[in-house]
C-alpha cells in the first residue's frame, strides 16, 4: 500500500525535503570538529557535531586516512568532558572510526579509568568499545577486569562482557578459553540475558568437545532457561546432541526429545517456533514423533501475524518434501493462505499442497492456481512452475492437465526466466514421459511461433531437431520450423535450417521436402544461414538423389562436441592459413581454469535446456573416452570396470578429494578427483603420491599431474599400476595429495607468484575383490542358470554371525561381491526367516558367473548362507568363495 | 544451525527508500554501493506491501527480512536464511517500539533525523557486532536516554540546570535499577515474553 492520503498535503510539499543536516557537507563538518579542542567543552555543540560525523557516515561518505586520524585525536579530547550523553555518543564515534593500533593506545588509558569506574553504563560500553578496537597484547592486561565484569552484579555489564568474549573468540581464542569457570558461573545468573550470553558463549568454547556440551545441555535441559532466546540457544544446541549420538543409539527412544516435545509448550512464541522447527529437522523423524510439531505449526497458520504464518508455512514446506503425508492435516488451513496478502506466504502455500496432493487433488489445485498466477511475481511463478513439474513428474497420468496449464501460461506476459522455466519444464516432462512428449512439442512449436526471446527459440529449435525426427509424424513439425526461416532473426533463422537438416538426416521421406526448403534458404540475407544451408545440401546429397544418410554424417549433426568452446576459440585464432589443413584433434582438450570472479551461483537447479552440468564425468562411455584421451593410458586396453566415486576426505575439508578406480586387465588407474574449497588458495602441481607397500602386486607406472586446481572447479589427476594381468590383484594403497598452494587476492583473482609445496593426508584405499566384477543382469536367471550347467559348480555354506536383519546380511554379501541382483531377489520381504538372492556378473577375463544365495535365520540374529557358484571356469567359481570367505 | 541467532543488518530508510540510519554487522556487502543497491532493491520489493498494523516478512537474495512501517519510515531487520523468524521480529518490534519509546511517538522522518543520536544509540543498545543485546523496548530506550552528567561530578560544577537533570538522571537510574538487578527472574521473563 502506498502512503496514506494526509490531509495537509500542501505544507508537506514544503516539509517534504526539511531535513536538520540538509545542505551538510564534510569539509565543513569536519571544521566544526575543531570545537572538541576547546578548553571550555560544550557538551550538547560537540554531540551535536559527532551526530552528523556519524550521519556522513552513515550516507555512505568516508574519511580519508587523514582526515579520520585528525578526528579520532580530537574525539579523544572529549574523555575530560563529564556529560553521560557525550561520552555514550564518544563511544559509538571510536567504534565507528576503528582506529588503528597506534591509535588505539591514545584511548587505552582512558577507556580501562571508565571500565573500572562505579558507572554501570561507562563500564559496560567502555568494555564493548575497548574488545571492539583491541589487539591480543592489549587484551592480556585488561582480561582481569573482563573477568570480573562476567560476574559482575549488573546484568548490563555482564552482558557487555560476555558479547565481547563471543566477538573475541574469533581472534583471541586461547584467551577466552581461560575464563570458562567465570562464564559457567554467569549461565547460573538469574539476569535472563545474561544467561542468554553466557550460553553462547560457553557453548562456542566448548563446542569441539562433544562431552562437555553433552553435559551442558543435560543439566540445563532439566531446568527451563530464563529467557526465551536462552531457550532457543538451548533448543538448537540439544538437536545438535541429538544429531551426534544418533549414530550411537539406532534403537529406543531419542535422547532428548522429550524435552523438545516439552518446549512445544512454552508461552513463548519463537521458543515453541523453534521447538517445532528443530523436530521437524531431526534425522529419520518418525511420524509420531512429528504429529505434535505439526499440530503446533497449523496452529501457527490461522494466526493474525504474517510472520508467524510464514514462519510455519515456510517450515511445512520443507517437511512436505520428505514426510508430504504428516503434512496433509494441514492443507485446509494451507487451501485458505492461497490468498493471502503476503505472497510470499501464498507462494509456499501453493507449493505444499502441490507436493502433498494426491491424484485427484490436482484437477482442483489447478484450478486454484490458475486464478493466483495471474496476481503474483514472476519469481513466485517460477516456484509455482517448478513445484507442477515436480508433481507432473510424480502423477505422469496427469500430464495432460498439468501440460495444459504449463502452456497457458507460456502464452501469457512473462519475463525471460519465467519462461524459460516453463520451456525446462516442459522438456524435461517430454524427456521423462513418453506419453506427454508428442503434445509438448507441438506446445513448444506453437510458442516459437510467437516468441521474443532468441535464446529459447534456439534453444527448442535444436530440441526440436533431436526430437521431432523420432516421433510418429514428423512432418507435422516441419511447417512451424519453416516459418521461422521466413519470420526471424538471423540467429534464429540458422538455428532452423540446422534442425530442417536433422529432420533430413533421420527422416528419409522428408528429404525431397527439405531439400526444397534448404535451397531456398541459400538466397537468404545472412552468410551463417547461406552457410549452413550449403553445408548441410552437401553433407546430405543435396543433387537430388535421396540417399541413407551416413554414419559419419549423423556424427557430424548430432554428435556433441567434446572439446571446450573456449580452447576451440584459441586453437582457430592461433591458426594460421597455410596447406596444412586446421586439425581438430590438435585442440587440448583440458578445461581452462575460470576466473575467481565468475563464482558459481550456490545450489544450482539442473535445467532441462542449454549446458550439461560442469564436473567430472560419471558414465562408463565417458570414462573409457577420458581415460583414451591420456597417451599414458591410452595403451592399457579395454576399460574393464569404473567404480563409484568414493570419498577420500571427510566433508568440509579444505580439499575434497573422491577417488574412481578403472580397472584394465593388466593395469590399474586411480582417477582422483578433487576439488580446492578455499576460495584464497590456487593449487598448482596436484599430484597424489600413493604408497603401495600394502599391495604388492602392484606397480605404478605413471602419473598424470593436475597443472592448477583453482578454487571451487574440480580437476582431476590419475596415477596408474600395473599388475600382473587378468589376475584379481587386491591391495591396500596410502594416499597423500601433494601441490604447490598459492595465495590468492579474493578481490582480484590474482594468485601470487611463489607458492609453497605443500602435502595433505588423504584417507587409504583398497581394490578389492568386487572391482573385478562388472555387474551385469540376465533376464531369465533359470534359463541362465540351467544352460550354464553344473561343470564348474563350487556349493558351500557360511555362518554370516549376529546380523541386524535379514536383509542387511543380503545387502552386505552383495556389496561384497559387486554383482547385479536378478529378479528384484535383492529385496527381503518383512518378517521372513529366510531368503533366496540371486546374482549375476562377468568377471575379469570375461567369464559370466551366477551365484544363488540362500540365507536362513539360525537363532534370533544369526544369520547362515549357502552359496552356490556357476561360472565358465572352475577357478573363477573359486575365486568367488574367496572373497565370500575372506570378506 | 547450531549458532548464536544473528542479525545481518538494520535499515531504518525513508518513504523514498533513501537512509536515515543503517547499520551493517555482516560483511556480505563490502562497499557502500553494494548497500545501497541491497536497500534500494529491498525498499521496492516490499513498498507495495501493508506492513503498518502487522512486521510483515520477505523472503529476499537468501536473506529474511522482517519490516514494518509508520509514517515515513520504514524500519527492517535483515537475517539470515535459516534463522528463526519470530526472534527476528522480536528484534524488529524492539527496535521500532523503542524508537517510539525515544521520539514520545511522534515517529517520522524529520523527528528521527532531529533525534538521529537517540536512533545510533539505540542500535548501539540492540545488537553489538551481530550478537543480539537486549529486545526489551523499555529497557533499550531506558539504556539511551539516560542522558545527562556524571552523577559523581561535584555539584559545585555544576549550572542549576545541570543540576536539574542530575536529579532527573537519579530518579531514571533509580527506575531502571528496579528493572534490571535485583528482579526475580520470573518477573524478567514475564517482560520477555510478552515483548516477544
Amino acid at each position: 500500500m502506498a502512503q496514506p492520503l494526509v490531509k495537509k498535503d500542501d505544507d508537506r510539499d514544503e516539509e517534504a525535503d526539511y531535513s536538520p543536516f540538509l545542505g551538510i557537507e564534510k569539509g565543513a563538518v569536519l571544521q566544526e570538529a575543531r570545537v572538541f579542542n576547546d578548553p571550555q567543552l560544550d557538551p550538547r555543540r560537540c554531540s551535536q557535531v559527532i551526530t552528523k560525523l556519524l550521519y556522513l557516515l552513515n550516507q555512505g561518505e568516508s574519511f580519508t586516512k587523514v582526515e579520520a586520524t585528525e578526528v579520532f585525536f580530537s574525539v579523544t579530547k572529549l574523555f575530560q568532558s563529564k556529560d553521560i550523553g557525550l561520552r555514550r555518543m564518544v563511544y559509538v564515534m571510536i567504534k565507528e572510526l576503528s582506529p588503528s593500533a597506534d591509535e588505539v593506545i591514545i584511548v587505552t588509558s582512558s577507556l580501562m579509568k571508565d571500565m573500572t569506574s562505579k558507572t554501570d553504563m561507562y563500564r559496560a560500553n567502555a568494555i564493548r568499545v575497548l574488545c571492539r578496537i583491541t589487539d591480543g597484547t592489549l587484551l592480556t592486561q585488561i582480561e582481569r577486569y573482563l573477568k570480573q565484569a562476567i560476574v559482575d552484579k549488573n546484568p548490563v555489564v555482564a552482558s557487555a562482557a560476555l558479547v565481547s568474549g563471543i566477538h573475541l573468540l574469533q581472534t583471541n581464542p586461547e584467551i577466552v578459553k581461560r575464563w570458562s569457570n567465570e562464564v559457567q558461573e554467569a549461565v547460573q545468573s538469574r539476569a535472563a540475558l545474561v544467561q542468554f550470553h553466557a550460553l553462547a558463549l560457553l557453548h562456542q568454547i566448548r563446542q569441539k568437545d562433544r562431552l562437555a556440551v553433552n553435559k551442558l545441555v543435560s543439566s540445563l535441559t532439566r531446568g527451563s532457561a530464563r529467557s526465551p532466546l536462552a531457550q532457543c540457544l538451548l533448543i538448537r544446541y540439544t538437536s545438535q546432541v541429538i544429531r551426534e549420538s544418533a549414530n550411537n543409539t539406532q534403537t529406543g527412544d531419542r535422547p532428548f526429545y522429550d524435552f523438545l516435545e516439552g518446549c512445544l509448550r512454552h508461552k513463548a512464541e519463537m521458543v515453541i517456533f523453534e521447538a517445532a522447527r528443530a523436530i521437524t529437522e531431526l534425522n529419520g523423524v518418525t511420524s509420531r514423533e512429528l504429529t505434535p510439531a505439526i499440530t503446533v505449526l497449523q496452529l501457527f497458520l490461522s494466526s493474525s501475524k504474517p510472520v508467524l504464518r510464514f514462519a510455519a508455512v515456510r517450515t511445512l514446506n520443507k517437511v512436505a518434501m520428505t514426510h508430504p503425508t504428516a503434512v496433509t492435516n494441514c492443507n485446509i488451513d494451507m487451501e485458505s493462505l492461497i490468498s493471502d496478502q503476503n505472497r510470499s506466504i501464498a507462494t509456499l502455500a501453493i507449493t505444499t499442497l502441490l507436493k502433498t496432493g494426491n491424484e485427484s487433488s490436482v484437477d482442483r489445485l489447478m484450478k486454484q492456481i490458475t486464478n493466483f498466477m495471474s496476481d503474483i511475481a514472476d519469481e513466485f511463478k517460477i516456484v509455482v512452475v517448478e513445484a507442477i513439474r515436480s508433481l507432473c513428474l510424480k502423477f505422469p497420468l496427469k500430464h495432460r492437465s498439468l501440460m495444459n496449464f504449463l502452456s497457458n501460461i507460456l502464452r501469457e506476459e512473462g519475463g525471460f526466466e519465467y519462461k524459460k522455466a516453463i520451456v525446462d519444464s516442459i522438456v524435461i516432462l517430454i524427456r521423462d514421459i513418453p506419453e506427454a512428449k508428442e503434445t509438448g512439442l507441438l506446445h513448444l512449436c506453437e510458442f516459437i511461433e510467437d516468441c521474443e526471446f532468441t535464446y529459447l527459440s534456439t534453444q527448442i529449435l535444436h530440441f526440436l531437431g533431436i526430437e521431432g525426427p523420432k516421433t510418429s509424424d514428423p512432418s507435422k513439425y516441419i511447417r512451424y520450423i519453416y516459418n521461422r526461416v521466413h519470420l526471424e532473426n538471423a540467429t534464429v533463422r540458422a538455428g532452423a535450417v540446422s534442425t530442417l537438416a536433422k529432420f533430413g538426416a533421420m527422416v528419409d521421406g522428408l528429404k525431397p521436402r527439405i531439400f526444397v526448403l534448404l535451397r531456398r534458404c541459400l538466397f537468404d540475407t545472412d552468410d551463417e544461414v547461406r552457410d549452413r544451408a550449403t553445408l548441410y545440401l552437401n553433407t546430405l546429397g543435396g543433387d537430388g538423389a535421396v540417399v541413407e544418410t551416413g554414419a559419419d554424417v549423423k556424427e557430424f549433426l548430432f554428435g556433441s562436441l567434446d572439446i571446450p568452446l573456449v580452447n576451440l576459440e584459441n586453437s582457430l585464432k592461433n591458426y594460421e592459413a597455410s596447406e596444412k589443413p586446421f586439425d581438430i584433434n590438435s585442440v587440448p582438450k583440458e578445461v581452462k581454469t575460470q576466473p575467481l570472479t565468475e563464482k558459481k551461483a550456490p545450489g544450482k537447479k539442473p535445467t532441462g535446456l542449454g549446458a550439461p552440468p560442469p564436473g567430472p564425468p560419471t558414465t562408463v562411455d565417458a570414462y573409457e573416452k577420458l581415460l583414451s584421451s591420456i597417451p599414458q593410458f591410452a595403451k592399457f586396453g579395454k576399460l574393464f570396470k569404473s567404480s563409484a566415486p568414493v570419498e577420500l576426505t571427510e566433508a568440509e575439508t579444505e580439499y575434497a578429494v573422491s577417488v574412481v578406480k578403472h580397472i584394465f586387465d593388466g593395469h590399474v588407474v586411480f582417477q582422483y578427483n578433487c576439488t580446492n574449497t578455499v576460495p584464497e588458495q590456487l593449487l598448482e602441481n596436484v599430484t597424489v603420491i600413493v604408497d603401495a607397500s600394502e599391495a604388492e602386486e602392484f606397480a605404478e607406472v605413471a602419473s598424470k599431474p593436475l597443472r592448477s586446481l583453482p578454487y571451487d572447479s574440480p580437476g582431476q589427476t590419475f596415477v596408474a599400476f600395473e599388475k600382473p594381468d587378468g589376475v584379481p590383484a587386491v591391495g591396500k594403497f596410502s594416499n597423500m595429495l601433494r601441490f604447490i598452494v598459492k595465495e590468492v587476492d579474493p578481490s582480484t583473482g590474482e594468485a601470487e607468484e611463489d607458492g609453497v609445496e605443500d602435502e595433505y593426508q588423504l584417507e587409504d584405499l583398497e581394490v578389492v575383490a568386487a572391482d573385478y566384477i562388472l555387474k551385469v543382469g540376465v533376464s531369465n536367471f533359470r534359463n541362465a542358470w540351467e544352460s550354464m550347467g553344473a561343470d564348474f559348480e563350487r556349493v558351500d555354506e557360511y555362518g554370516l554371525g549376529p546380523r541386524d536383519s535379514l536383509a542387511e546380511a543380503v545387502n552386505a554379501v552383495i556389496d561384497l561381491l559387486g554383482m547385479q541382483p536378478c529378479e528384484g531377489t535383492e529385496a527381503v520381504p518383512p518378517n521372513s526367516r529366510s531368503h533366496t538372492c540371486l546374482l549375476s556378473g562377468v568377471y575379469i577375463g570375461n567369464v559370466k558367473v551366477l551365484v544363488r544365495l540362500q540365507f536362513g535365520l539360525d537363532g534370533p540374529k544369526e544369520v547362515a548362507m549357502k552359496l552356490a557358484v556357476r561360472s565358465e571356469d572352475e577357478i573363477v567359481s573359486d575365486a568367488i568363495h574367496e572373497i565370500v570367505a575372506s570378506g | 544451525m547450531d549458532s548464536c541467532p544473528c542479525i545481518k543488518n538494520f535499515l531504518l530508510l525513508d518513504s523514498e527508500g533513501n537512509r536515515v540510519a543503517v547499520k551493517y554487522y555482516s560483511d556480505e556487502w563490502p562497499t557502500n554501493s553494494a548497500k545501497e543497491a541491497f536497500e534500494k532493491a529491498l525498499f521496492s520489493k516490499t513498498q507495495k506491501t501493508n506492513a503498518r498494523t502487522e512486521a510483515e516478512i520477505a523472503m529476499f537474495e537468501n536473506h529474511i527480512i522482517v519490516y514494518k512501517f509508520v509514517q515515513d519510515l520504514h524500519f527492517f531487520v535483515v537475517g539470515a536464511e535459516g534463522e528463526n523468524e519470530l526472534i527476528l521480529v522480536t528484534v524488529l518490534q524492539g527496535f521500532f517500539d523503542a524508537v517510539g519509546l525515544l521520539l514520545r511517538g511522534n515517529v517520522d522522518k524529520k523527528e528521527a533525523l532531529e533525534n538521529l543520536d537517540l536512533i545510533l544509540l539505540c542500535l548501539d543498545e540492540i545488537v553489538d557486532g551481530g550478537v543480539i543485546l537486549e529486545t526489551d523496548a523499555n529497557a533499550i530506550a531506558g539504556k539511551v536516554a539516560s542522558h545527562s552528567v556524571d552523577a559523581t561530578a561535584p555539584l559545585s560544577e555544576q549550572t542549576i540546570s545541570q543540576a536539574l537533570a542530575t536529579a532527573r538522571e537519579h530518579l531514571a537510574r533509580s527506575l531502571l535499577n528496579c528493572m534490571y538487578v535485583p528482579v526475580p527472574w520470573l518477573a524478567d521473563d514475564d517482560a520477555m515474553g510478552s515483548s516477544g
